[in-house]
Formats: structure tokens, sequence, C-alpha cells
């Protein structure tokens, strides 16, 4: 029989999960914090590489990521498919599969390098403590044949050693929390709506009190107006907690309802960060722009555009910057690893900014 | 005088031709049984209940609505893959509710469809020279060069050029976009005149998207196609179609030029969906989107009266909650099944059956 790991009983974290959970109860209607707010570094990533191992090569997912997040702000990356923004996610919470050729960088939360820490302390001490994850296709990722109660109330009992009762009575303040009806507890996953579902989905996510909350795609199979739903209970979470998100999509219309900064990710590599009012206005880099003008908006006569070409292999990347093939305004400085130039908070990397920064 | 009488018969003919509707629904509704308990019937879902639509070639069309409003159950039922309850579907002049196999061959040799999943709607075993001639093949061309030159002509269409790099390929080789170029090129082969695109662009990328819905377009005008987009994304549905219908509970709620369904929108349900259709803009983070509060009715006992009525905000007591609205008239193809409109004329009446 396998070695039944002890689980210490945590009263610190139980007591602030506990905080977190009543703060979210009486969730006002606002999304602006009231009172003083703030932003203090929660997050640090230096250099994050993820490489997979497949027959053709080594798949170089994400390769130098830097950005960093301060807390009670939301990110989101965005990218075209197979730009790295999942893995980027899973790099984050080393959640690894099995066939990673190379993982190294630095990844600060807070005070701690979470990079040196052996996997069993990762997974006691950060994952799903200090972050959590809300999985691509939320709604496909619960476990069909758990109560949706239990599996909501499950990591409580695992990283807490929290007694199963005073768990479940948790799991049922975080699903008035996120507006599903407390008797769901005893259903199972094909009981509920895909709404519902995702609901759970973030209920599960936030029940230890994080830190930060990983959003991967986190609406993409849902309707338009659920989807509003859901944002509307992420902006409550953002204005009356002091969670951070980062928050992976392509679809850039409805990641302008959660942003406070917006990170192009293209082939592996951020290329830009930039202030959301600036972003959604006027992007620096050329592909960013190119993205924003794929958009199909409701509101505005402006025929969307699309992007000539495909993403490079992530097998062989080009060497200089990668969007030289598919950039108008591509010259012979191209060629080289374009420098990183800083705006303030923002930056971005591209030779045509080269020495203008601030 | 009788040339002048035929010249006018001939321009009656012409008018009529171009009048004629590649397909028209009437009252068309969908039931699926529901599994019975012993004896006991259990009811039905009522998928798609008592909807019209009509269609010309040439014409876009878009049917808009949340998963689970029917538009898919009605997209299968014009492909004749269910079998409608009641009304009438007639397509291309023939009435095909009760059509038996051959005929039903005929027919949806004349119907392209595009599904929404261009990966799982391809198998996986084949490539794409191969994809593309089983159309033929189950069609009886039995001319292998006749079949190679048609697919060489589709992809060029389809703008899959050089043709030879991809005519060997497999749909695990492709990118999105492309694996749904090849879909496109499945559905056009056999020259259809109506084309179903079911969320075409849903599982692919913004950058791709709207790549997509402009080759459709312009596969439209070069063969003067009549199109049925089915989306949930209204932001697409404007570059791509000039006529829309929402629909909502299995049923249509409102039908209007694209211009005026957005300028002028009538139904709260419209609003709703209208509002929480997001644009890139910054200022999105200070506001909670509108939105209605409730999920979309079962369809197997559908509320009474006007479906939306338990969360609509203008409900009106003892009206909305009782008759189903008639479509109302505003004017300019706009019509809407709300009682918010009962100063307007009445386009079509509803009667206990429907």
């Amino acid at each position: 029989m396998a070695k039944q790991k002890k689980i210490t009983i945590k009263e610190d974290a139980i007591l602030e999960a506990k905080r977190k959970a009543e703060l979210m109860s009486k969730m006002t209607d606002t999304t602006h914090k009231v009172g003083e707010v703030k932003h203090d570094l929660l997050l640090s990533i230096k250099d994050l590489k993820l490489h997979f191992e497949t027959v053709r090569g080594a798949v170089q997912a994400v390769d130098g990521v830097n950005f960093d997040l301060v807390t009670n702000k939301a990110v989101v990356v965005v990218g075209e498919s197979g730009c790295g923004k999942s893995s980027l996610a899973k790099a984050i919470l080393r959640l690894l599969p099995r066939n990673v050729s190379h993982y190294s960088g630095e990844v600060w939360l807070r005070d701690v390098d979470t990079m040196q820490l052996s996997d069993e302390d990762y997974r006691e001490d950060i994952r799903w403590v200090k972050i959590s994850m809300v999985p691509q296709a939320a709604m496909n990722s619960l476990n069909p044949v758990l109560r949706v109660g239990d599996q909501v109330a499950e990591p409580m009992l695992v990283h807490y050693g929290m007694p199963k009762e005073e768990a479940m009575e948790q799991a049922a303040v975080m699903f008035r929390n996120v507006g599903v009806p407390v008797d769901f507890l005893t259903r199972y996953p094909f009981e509920l709506s895909g709404g519902m579902r995702q609901r759970v989905a973030i209920a599960m996510a936030l029940v230890t009190g994080p830190d930060l909350v990983i959003l991967d795609e986190p609406t993409s199979a849902l309707d338009v107006l659920t989807q509003a739903n859901i944002f509307n209970l992420l902006k409550r979470i953002k204005a009356n907690l002091e969670t951070s998100f980062i928050l992976i999509t392509h679809d850039i219309s409805t990641s302008s309802e959660l942003a406070d900064i917006v990170a192009v990710m293209y082939a592996g590599k951020i290329i830009e960060v930039s202030e959301s009012h600036r972003f959604f206005s006027k992007p620096r880099h050329p592909y960013a722009r190119a993205l924003m003008a794929s958009v199909p908006r409701l509101r505005e006569r402006e025929e969307p555009r699309f992007i000539e070409g495909k993403p490079p292999s992530l097998i062989n990347p080009p060497t200089g910057c990668r969007f030289k093939d598919r950039c108008p305004k591509r010259f012979e400085k191209c060629e080289e690893e374009p420098p990183v130039t800083v705006f303030g908070d923002d930056w971005v990397a591209c030779w045509l900014y080269e020495g203008q920064g601030e | 005088m009788t040339e002048q009488y035929e010249e006018k018969d001939l321009k009656i003919s012409e008018g009529e031709l171009d009048e004629g509707f590649v397909l028209d629904i009437r009252g068309l509704k969908v039931y699926f049984e529901l599994r019975k308990r012993g004896f006991q019937h259990a009811g039905f879902v009522r998928a798609v209940d008592g909807v019209d639509l009509k269609l010309h070639r040439g014409e876009t069309i878009a049917i808009v609505g949340e998963s689970g409003c029917g538009k898919t159950s009605l997209m299968k039922t014009i492909l004749r893959l269910n079998t409608p309850t009641g009304g009438e579907i007639e397509f291309d002049g023939e009435i095909i509710n009760d059509l038996k196999a051959d005929a039903l061959k005929n027919v949806r040799r004349k119907i392209g469809y595009v599904q929404q999943d261009p990966y799982g709607a391809l198998a996986p075993f084949m490539n794409v020279r191969t994809i593309l001639e089983e159309p033929l093949i189950v069609n009886g061309i039995k001319d292998k060069q006749e079949r190679f030159e048609r697919i060489v002509k589709v992809l060029e269409e389809v703008r899959m050029t050089p043709v030879e790099d991809f005519l060997e390929k497999f749909p695990h080789q492709l990118s999105g976009g492309q694996q749904q170029r090849i879909v496109i090129a499945r559905a056009m082969i056999l020259d259809p005149i109506l084309l179903v695109a079911d969320e075409p662009v849903s599982m692919l990328d913004a950058s791709v998207r709207v790549e997509i819905l402009k080759l459709l377009r312009a596969l439209q005008e070069e063969h003067h196609l009549a199109v049925i987009y089915i989306t949930h994304d209204l932001a697409t549905v404007r570059y791509f179609s000039e006529y829309i219908y929402v629909m909502y509970a299995g049923q249509v709620i409102e039908k209007a030029q694209e211009s005026d369904l957005i300028n002028k929108t009538a139904h709260p349900y419209t609003h709703a969906l209208l509002a929480a259709t997001s644009d890139p803009d910054p200022k999105n983070v200070d506001e909670f989107q509108d939105v209605p509060p409730g999920e979309p009715p079962s369809l197997v006992t559908p509320p009474l009266g006007c479906r939306f009525h338990p969360r609509c905000p203008h409900m009106i007591p003892d009206l909305c909650e009782v008759k189903r609205p008639p479509e109302f008239d505003l004017g300019d193809k706009h019509q809407v099944a709300c009682w918010l409109f009962r100063d307007m004329p009445v386009y079509r009446e509803f009667t206990i059956e429907d």
C-alpha cells in the first residue's frame, strides 16, 4: 500500500481562506475598489523557458518570457493559437507533461523563487494555495463521477487539512459567492449547464483564497450572455478581493472586459506589454496592430483585415525577430534579436522603437 | 399585339425566376421525443417551434442565437438529417419533408455543408485528395481524370495554391484555417446552390476568421449561392450577411436587415445580445455588462406566451405571460415577435397549433 501522507492542519491558511470567502460574500456591486488600493509586486517572471521534446526536435513553446504582475491587477495574455499561451500557464503552475526537455528561468512569487522549490514543496505551498487555475474548457475539466460540492471542497481537505464538514460549508459559501444555487452541491457535473459548470470551476480555483488565479480561455465555449455574466463575476471579485488574474485568451474583444495590462505573445515570446488603455487604442508592436485590426467590431464600420501568412514553427523558430516574415515594416535590422524598449511600465520588443524609450 | 404579349410573358417568367426561393420554410417544427418511462409518454423537446424562413438565390442570411436555441436543429432539418414534425420545407421547388433516401441524395447534392470544427469534420486517415474525391465517387462521377480536374479546380477556388503542395497532405499537417478551407472545398465540389455554414469560424483564431469569412463571401458572389450562416457571434455576422434572423428557445423572435438589427434593435433579447457583445475598448473594465437574469428555458416545457418573458425587463403582465406575440411589421423587412410593438401592423399571426 502506498504511504499515506499525513496532512497537517494549517490554521492560518484556513482563517485566511475563510476571511476571503467572507469578503466575497459581502461583495459590493462595483468594478472599482473602494478606499486605498495597494499594488505590491506579486509575480515576477524572468527568462522563463519551457521546451517540449518531439520526434522532430524541441518545440520551444515558451522561450524566454519576462513579465511582472502586481497585486489586484489583471494581465491578459493574447496571441494566436500555438503561440505558447497555454504552455506559459503550465510553466507558471508547474503542471508539466512528461515530454519536457528544458524548463528553466525564475518565477518569483513575492519573495520566493518557486523554481527553487522541490516538486513536493511546490505542490504543498504554491499550487492551489497561492496560485490556482481555471483550465481551458473548464466545463469538461470537472470530474464526471464526483459531486461538484465535493470537488470544490477537495482543495481545502488536501491543502489545509480542513475537516470534511467544515470544507463542505466553505464550498457552500463559495457556491453562493459565484452565483451557483447551494442545492447544486450534491449534483454531478452533467446535471449543470455550461455556465454553471464554469462557475463551479471558478469556485474551485478561489476556494483556498489564492493570490493569483490563472484563467485559460475561461469563456471560449460559452454563449455571449453567459460569457458576459462570468466576466461580471470576475470584475466583482477583482474589485472586492486582492486577487490578481492572468487571463489567457485569443478573444481580444472580451479580454478588454477584465484587462488592466495586455501582454502580447508571439511564437513563444512576449513581444509587448502595455497598459490596457494604451493597447486597445494604439498598440506599439506591428503584430499587435495587425491583431487589433483583425478584430471584427460591432459598433464600427471598418472592415477587419487578416494577417497574411502563418506563425512560424516553434521547432526551428527564425532568428532575430520572429514576426519579421509577416511584418509590413520589416527592415535589415530585423534579422537580429530586437531590443526591449521601455516606456514607463510598458515595453515593446521591436527594432522600430530602438532608442525611443522613456 | 401578340408579340408584345409574348415579351411581357417572358418578363414575368424572368421576374419569377429571380423571385423564386431556393428555400422556403413554412411553420417548421422539429420535436424530439423524450425517452419513455414504461408506457408513459415523457413529452417532447421542442427544438424548433414554428419557424418561417425564406431564402433567394444569391442571398446570405444569418441565424443568430445562443446554444440550445434550436439553430443547429433547424440546419440539420434543412439537410434532412432530422425529420420535421410539422410544417413544410420547400427546397428548389420541391417539398422535401418526406423524401426517401434516393431522392434525398439528389437534394443533398445541391446543399453544401460547412461544419463547425474542421478537424473533427475531416477523416484523419484520408488525405486532401481522397477527402475531396469521395463526394464525387458517391455521386457517380466515374471518370478519374474528370474527378482530378474538379478537385484541382475547387482547391484553386478556396485559394489552396499551389494545389500540388496540398493534394497528398493529411488534415493534421494543415493549419486550422487550411483545414476549414478543405471543408469548404468539400462543400463546394458538387456545385451546390445552397451553402449551410454552422459556426464556420468559431474554432478558428481571430486573425484567420476574417480570412475564411471573406473566402465564403467571394464564393457566394462567384457562384451566386444562397448561404445560411449560423452563429452566436454578432460581430462577425455584420460583415457577412444582409439579413439576420434572431432565434430564442426554438422560435424566431426578430428578423431584420443587418443595419436595422443593430441600429433599430426592437426585441429586448436582441438588445441583450448586442449589449453582451464587446468591442475591444479599455472602458469595458469600468462597467458591468447588462445581462438578463436566468438562463434560456427548457424546451420540454417552454414558458407560456412569449418565451423570453421570465427574463424580460419590459414584461407586460397578463399579456406576455399568456399569449404568444404575433410578428409585428416594423417596415423595411423588419419583423419582431414582441408585444411591446403591438401598435404596429401584424405581419404574421400564430394560431394555437403554432
